[in-house]
C-alpha cells in the first residue's frame, strides 16, 4: 500500500556550502523503524536525481526518532554562489517528503500508518 | 552558585526580529541574553563595511538592540553576549559607549571585547610558515584565491567570553565566535564547568544549537503541525533553564505565542547538522545521538543525558574572497499555457545570449509556482495560473553580467505573450563574495580580552 512519507514524518533541512543537510523525524516513535528501513542511500538518491550533483550520506539517531542526510552538490556552489531561489537549502525538507512508499498491508495495519489511497 | 540558569535567545540572525531582544528581558526572569548575528557569508558583508570606513564592520543592529534592554542590564544585572562585533568589535565596543554616554549610563556599562579571531593581518605570514588554509569542501590550497580574500576568521570558542565575564563585563562582544559558545560559556562561567569535563560543555552546546537561531524552535518554521502553532505574531523566544548537571530545560516566557514541544525542538536539532556523532566546536565534539527529550510541561521540553568527546587540535576558519559576478532576474507569464510561454521565453533569452555571442560559467533557470524549489520532483506546471520565470547567471565578466540584465526587459514586448511583474526593473548585478572553510592549528589563534568602561 502507498503511504506518503508527508503523512509519517516531518523534516527541517540547511545548508553547509554546497551541501543541504535534510532531518526526517517520524511523527511518531513506533514509526521510526519504517523510515529506517525505507530511507536508505540508494532510494534517496533516486528521489533527488536531476537536483544533486554529488552523493547522498545517511546518519541515523533512533534517540530523536531521526535519520539525518547530507545531499552534496545540492546548491549550485551553495551561499552566495548559488544562482538558485533555495540556495540554502531550506525546503530540501519537503522536497525528501514527497516521497511515497510502498508498505505491506499487514504493517499498514499494525502500525496504524495513514494509507494515501492511491 | 544558582541552581537554575536562564540563557535568552534574542537574535538567531542579523536582521532577525527587532522586538525580540526587549521581549526576553521583559518578558519574565533572564540572566543573560544571547544575541547570534553571525552567518557564514556576513564576516565578509561587514569586511566590505570595515574597508569603506574604518569605524564600521560590526552589526549596526546591535546598538538598538541595547538601547532596548539598557534598563535591564544596568538596573536588574542582565548580560549581554553577542558576536555582533563581526570583524570590528572594538569599534562596536566604541559604539556602545557612545550610546552609554548619550543615555547617562556609561558608569553602568562594564564591557568586554573578545578579539584575537581576524586572521586577515596574518594571513600571509601563516600560509609561509605551511598553513595551506585548504577549503575543507575541495581541499584546494588557499593561495589559488589569496588576491581575491576579502576576510578570514577562526571561529573561537567559550574561554576568553568566559574570562570577559569572569572580570565583570556586563556585556560581552565577540567577533567570529562560534554561535553555540555564546550560550555554553554563561553555563560554564556560573557553574565552573572544567575545560575537560566534556560531557557538561556538550550539554552547553547543545543549548546553545537549539537556541541560536531564535525563535525557530519555538514554533518559527516549524513543520510539525504548523497550522496549529498559536499566536505566532506575538511568538515567544526560547530561553534556556539549565543545571550544574548539564540537564536543562527549553522554555519561553508566558503568554507569548509559538510552541515549544519534542517535535519543535527536534527540528532545531537536526538543522544543518552534519555527523550528529561528532559535532565539532573549539571545545568539545558533542554527541547528538546521545540527546534525550522529554515534554516536562506545557510549552517546556527537558533535555539530558548529553555526552561529549575532546575537542580537536583545530579551529575551523571562515574565509571569504571575491568570486566574480551574478544577476537574476524574474518575469511572470499567465494563464492561459503559462508554463509553456515562460519556457519559450527562456528559450529566447538562450537565443539571443548566443546571437550577441554572450557567455557565462552558469545559466539556471527555474519556474517559481512549477518547479523551482522542489526541481523535477514538481510535476509539469501546465495547469498553473501564473509562473514566474526566474534566470540567472554567473560569470567572472561584469560586464556580460551586466548586458544579461538588460536582455530582459525587451521580452515584455518582443517575447512570448501574457506577461507582467517587470515592474522591479533591470536585475542588480552583484559581485559575489564566496566562502572558503578550512581548518588551522589551534596553538596560533589566541583570543583576548579588552575591559571597556
Amino acid at each position: 500500500m502507498n503511504v506518503r512519507l508527508v503523512d509519517i514524518a516531518h523534516a527541517r533541512s540547511g545548508d553547509k556550502g554546497d551541501t543541504a543537510n535534510v532531518g526526517v523525524i517520524a511523527l511518531r516513535p513506533e514509526w521510526y523503524p519504517v523510515i529506517a528501513r525505507e530511507l536508505t542511500v540508494e532510494r534517496v538518491t533516486r528521489h533527488f536525481a536531476g537536483m544533486i550533483t554529488g552523493g547522498v550520506v545517511r546518519y541515523e539517531l533512533p534517540n530523536l526518532g531521526a535519520l539525518n542526510f547530507l545531499l552534496h552538490g545540492a546548491l549550485d556552489g551553495g551561499g552566495t554562489l548559488s544562482l538558485k531561489t533555495d540556495a540554502q537549502g531550506k525546503v530540501f525538507s519537503t522536497a525528501m517528503l514527497r516521497m511515497v512508499l510502498d508498505l505491506p498491508a499487514s504493517e499498514v495495519a499494525s502500525l496504524s500508518l495513514p494509507a494515501s489511497g492511491s | 552558585m544558582k541552581s537554575v540558569v536562564r540563557v535568552a535567545s534574542g537574535q538567531g540572525f542579523w536582521g532577525d526580529w527587532l522586538a525580540a531582544p526587549r521581549r526576553q528581558v521583559e518578558g519574565g526572569p533572564v540572566d543573560y541574553l544571547m544575541l547570534d548575528y553571525l552567518a557564514e557569508v556576513t564576516m565578509s558583508i561587514l569586511q566590505k563595511q570595515k574597508e569603506r570606513d574604518p569605524t564600521m564592520g560590526y552589526a549596526r543592529d546591535f546598538v538598538g538592540a541595547i538601547d532596548s534592554v539598557l534598563e535591564a542590564v544596568t538596573q536588574r544585572g542582565v548580560r549581554v553576549i553577542a558576536n555582533a562585533g563581526g570583524v570590528n568589535p572594538r569599534a562596536c565596543g566604541d559604539a556602545i559607549l557612545a550610546l552609554a554616554d548619550q543615555r547617562g549610563v556609561r558608569g553602568k556599562l562594564k564591557l568586554g571585547v573578545v578579539t584575537g579571531d581576524d586572521l586577515l593581518p596574518r594571513l600571509d605570514q601563516l600560509i609561509g610558515e605551511g598553513h595551506a588554509l585548504a577549503n575543507m569542501d575541495t581541499g584546494e590550497p588557499l593561495s589559488t584565491v589569496r588576491d581575491r580574500v576579502l576576510s578570514a576568521n577562526a571561529y573561537i570558542g567559550s574561554v576568553p567570553i568566559v574570562d570577559a565575564l569572569g572580570f565583570g563585563a556586563n556585556i560581552v562582544i565577540t567577533g567570529r565566535s562560534t554561535d553555540t559558545a555564546l550560550t555554553m560559556a554563561p553555563l560554564r562561567y556560573e557553574f565552573g564547568w572544567k575545560a575537560d569535563d566534556w560531557d557538561r560543555l556538550a550539554a552547553g552546546i547543545i543549548a546553545g544549537h537549539i537556541i541560536e537561531c531564535g525563535a525557530q524552535c519555538s514554533g518559527g518554521n516549524c513543520l510539525h503541525e504548523w497550522q496549529t502553532v498559536p499566536d505566532l505574531a506575538n511568538v515567544g523566544y526560547p530561553i534556556v533553564e539549565a543545571k550544574a548537571d548539564g540537564s536543562f530545560e527549553i522554555v519561553k516566557h508566558p503568554n507569548t505565542g509559538g510552541r515549544i514541544s519534542v517535535p519543535s525542538v527536534t527540528e532545531q536539532l537536526v538543522y544543518e547538522m552534519g555527523d550528529p556523532h561528532a559535532y565539532i566546536t573549539p571545545d568539545v565534539v558533542a554527541d547528538f545521538t546521545s540527546i534525550r527529550l522529554e515534554a516536562s510541561g506545557q510549552d517546556r521540553v527537558r533535555i539530558s543525558g548529553i555526552r561529549g568527546a575532546p575537542a580537536t587540535d583545530k579551529l575551523k576558519v571562515s574565509i571569504a574572497y571575491r568570486a566574480g559576478f551574478k544577476a537574476v532576474g524574474t518575469l511572470v507569464y499567465s494563464w492561459p499555457d503559462a508554463m509553456a510561454k515562460a519556457t519559450l521565453a527562456d528559450q529566447v533569452l538562450r537565443d539571443r545570449f548566443k546571437l550577441l555571442g554572450m557567455s557565462f560559467d552558469t545559466i539556471l533557470t527555474e519556474y517559481v509556482g512549477v518547479n523551482a524549489t522542489h526541481g523535477p520532483l514538481s510535476g509539469d506546471g501546465r495547469d498553473a495560473n501564473e509562473v514566474q520565470l526566474r534566470i540567472g547567471v554567473r560569470s567572472g565578466d561584469k560586464t556580460m553580467v551586466e548586458r544579461f540584465t538588460r536582455e530582459l526587459a525587451p521580452l515584455v514586448l518582443n517575447g512570448p505573450p501574457s506577461v507582467t511583474g517587470f515592474a522591479g526593473g533591470r536585475p542588480k548585478v552583484e559581485e559575489i563574495v564566496a566562502y572558503w572553510p578550512a581548518l588551522i592549528d589551534k596553538t596560533v589563534v589566541m583570543p583576548e580580552v579588552e575591559i571597556l568602561e
